[in-house]
C-alpha cells in the first residue's frame, strides 16, 4: 500500500505538471488518488510510472509507449474526451458537465499498424540535421540526438522518435 | 495457477473479473459489484507471473480481443468489457 502523504504529493506534483502543460486532470478526488496509487505502484514495481490501466511488460523498452503521460493520450483526448485511464480529462469533463466513460484501448491496433516501421535512419533528409519529436508533447528539435529530457513537458529521451516529413 | 479471490454475494452464476490491482475501472467495477451483493471472482494479473499472465491474457482474448481491463466473464459464455455500469447493472439486476 502507498501512503496517503506519498499520493497527496504526488498529485499536486502532477497537477502542477498539467496546469504548465495545459491539460487538465480528472476533477473526481477519489478516482484521482485511486489512479495515482496505481501510477506509485508500479514506478516503485517497475521503476518507472507504467499506465496503471493496462498490463505492463516490465522491460522499460516494451512499455515506452505506456508510461504516462501515454503515447495514446492526446488523441483519446481528442475522441473521447479523456484518456484511456481517465487522467487527463477535457474542459467539460474538469468542470463536471460531462461524465468520462470507459473508452476502448487502441494500443493493440496502433502497435499492429507500426509491424512495419521506418528503420532509424533509413529515411533521407536534406537538412543538416534529422528532426526529433517527442511523443508525448508533440515537441520537435533539429539536432544530432534527442535531448536527455524533453525541454516542454520533461518526458524522458526514448520518447523521442526520428520525425520524418 | 492464477490466484482466484472470492468475494461474498448473492449467486447470479459464474462471475469471474480479470482485473489490473492498479487500475482504477478495475476498482470502479468491484465496488459496484459489491454494492449490487453479486458473488464474483477475481485475478488481478498484474501479480501474477509473467507464464501466467500470458496464458491469461490468451483466456481474455477469447471475450475481448482488445484484453483490456476489466474484462467480466459470466458463466464461461458472455463478457462485458470495461467498466459499463448501465451494462453491468442491466445484467445482474
Amino acid at each position: 500500500m502507498i501512503d496517503q502523504e506519498r499520493i497527496n504529493e504526488y498529485l499536486k506534483t502532477l497537477q502542477a505538471d498539467a496546469e504548465n502543460g495545459g491539460y487538465l486532470l480528472n476533477p473526481d478526488r477519489e478516482f484521482l488518488e485511486d489512479l495515482a496509487q496505481g501510477l506509485l505502484e508500479n514506478t516503485d514495481r517497475y521503476g518507472y510510472q507504467a499506465c496503471p490501466c493496462r498490463l505492463a511488460n516490465g522491460n522499460m523498452e516494451k512499455d515506452l509507449d505506456i508510461i504516462c503521460p501515454c503515447d495514446y493520450r492526446d488523441e483519446d483526448l481528442n475522441d473521447y474526451g479523456a484518456c484511456y485511464c481517465a487522467l487527463y480529462v477535457n474542459e467539460s469533463i474538469a468542470n463536471g458537465e460531462q461524465e468520462p466513460e470507459a473508452i476502448p484501448d487502441r494500443r493493440k491496433e496502433v502497435l499492429a499498424k507500426k509491424s512495419d516501421p521506418i528503420k532509424k535512419g533509413a529515411a533521407v533528409s536534406k537538412t543538416a540535421f534529422p528532426v526529433w519529436r517527442c511523443k508525448v508533447c508533440g515537441y520537435l528539435c533539429a539536432r544530432k540526438n534527442p535531448p536527455e529530457r524533453c525541454p516542454i513537458c520533461k518526458a524522458q529521451k526514448e520518447r523521442f522518435e526520428e520525425f520524418v516529413f | 495457477m492464477a490466484n482466484i479471490q472470492h468475494v461474498e454475494g448473492q449467486d447470479k452464476g459464474k462471475v469471474l473479473i480479470y482485473t489490473l490491482s492498479t487500475c482504477s475501472w478495475c476498482k470502479k467495477t468491484k465496488r459496484l459489484l459489491k454494492d449490487l451483493k453479486v458473488a464474483y471472482d477475481y485475478i488481478d494479473v498484474d501479480l501474477e507471473d509473467m507464464e501466467e499472465q500470458d496464458r491469461l491474457e490468451l483466456i481474455i482474448m477469447k471475450f475481448n480481443p482488445r484484453a483490456s481491463f476489466p474484462t467480466i466473464v459470466i458463466n464461461d459464455t458472455e463478457s462485458i468489457n470495461g467498466y459499463k455500469p448501465r451494462e453491468i447493472k442491466e445484467r445482474f439486476k
